[in-house]
């Protein structure tokens, strides 16, 4: 691991913001800085973004295992709960139609042009998170902790070597993609 | 280079260069991709300006202060990335409502952007209840396997399908 680079705050705060631009970059060039494509998405009548995100995960899983298995990166899997998942999922999934863009997704959108996103949406966001922030304590005590399912990942969770679930789950998103491009999507 | 002038690429070629774009964040970083806690670190730096150094002593900005850090400039860095990819294709436009939008409410700014103002709040909370977005749980979490991001990004779309059927085929 480049443990020395890591430790290097500036350069690394550099570092994000070239990724930053790069990522910015290709979501515009995928599309999915658009409400009417994550809209679409929603409403299943474009699967663009859905392709873009498990293309992702195939190409992201397969590289950082290898490079796991390497000694090149750890894994940083979150810390999670039921109560978190499916409560905090559900609000983010209506804020998501509600909003038209995600955290990511809006500030692509603002970045070719999108007033909607600039005035109400990024104001939304920050508003939301600020509310949460004042929340947290007691959110945490009745609703964060419920159902914990801690940092596991699925191999930790079967108890199997990791390429036991990659294999198969790139094969099962692969033959997705491909039935969604036979069936006109 | 005509490729970096085109409009739109294939999401497949997006998805790859997404996913190399990953294992460079984590090898060069060790950081995964997202995007949410930059905007609660920010309502942080907004707060210090009215109650001052109180903000830190919250106990959620203890757990992510309220100060610029790799994921801030992550985000930073996507409205510029976006805004030369969008100029190098000529689409960079000033838009107040999306088209899809106009087609079902029509074209007037106060509800869409009062809407919008709406479902970001909702994206706030959702976002840093859920303990990240489409970027950190979406993409980061699941290419980790991580089981909490699996069911967060499932009920992300269940959520968000649910809803869309309601705006556009019961409402509009």
């Amino acid at each position: 691991m480049l443990t020395k680079l890591h430790s290097k705050s500036k350069l690394q705060l550099f570092i994000a913001l070239l990724a930053g631009i790069l990522f910015g970059f290709l979501l515009q060039k995928g599309g999915v800085s658009n409400y009417n494509i994550i809209l679409g998405q929603l409403l299943l009548k474009d699967f663009t973004v859905i392709k873009i995100i498990l293309t992702a995960i195939v190409v992201g899983m397969i590289g950082i295992y290898t490079m796991k298995s390497m000694g090149m990166v750890q894994l940083h899997p979150k810390n999670g709960s039921l109560g978190m998942s499916v409560i905090g999922g559900l609000i983010f999934g209506v804020g998501f139609a509600t909003l038209g863009y995600c955290p990511g997704t809006i500030s692509a959108a603002v970045g070719q042009g999108n007033l909607d996103a600039l005035i109400g949406g990024i104001i939304g966001i920050i508003l939301g998170a600020a509310i949460f922030a004042q929340w947290y304590p007691k959110l945490n005590k009745n609703f964060l902790k419920k159902g914990a399912i801690g940092n596991i990942t699925f191999p930790e969770l079967f108890k199997v070597n990791p390429w036991i679930v990659i294999i198969p789950l790139s094969i099962i998103i692969i033959v997705f993609l491909y039935w969604l491009e036979i069936a006109g999507y | 280079m005509d490729w970096l002038f085109m409009t739109k690429w294939s999401p497949y070629a997006v998805g790859i260069a997404i996913g190399i774009l990953s294992w460079l964040t984590f090898y060069l970083s060790n950081k995964p991709i997202g995007c949410s806690t930059a905007f609660a670190r920010t309502s942080g730096m907004i707060e210090k300006l009215f109650i001052g150094s109180k903000v830190d002593n919250k106990e959620y900005f203890k757990k992510f202060p309220a100060k610029i850090d790799w994921e801030w400039m992550f985000v930073f860095g996507i409205i510029i990335g976006s805004f030369i990819s969008a100029k190098l294709s000529g689409t960079f436009e000033a838009v107040l409502v999306p088209q899809l939008w106009v087609n079902t409410f029509g074209s007037s700014a106060i509800p869409r952007i009062l809407i919008a103002l709406f479902g970001g709040i909702l994206m706030g909370i959702g976002s840093r209840w859920a303990g990240g977005c489409t970027s950190g749980h979406g993409i980061s979490g699941t290419l980790q396997l991580t089981v909490s991001s699996w069911i967060s990004v499932i009920f992300f779309f269940i959520g968000g399908i649910i809803m869309a059927q309601i705006i556009f085929n019961v409402i509009g």
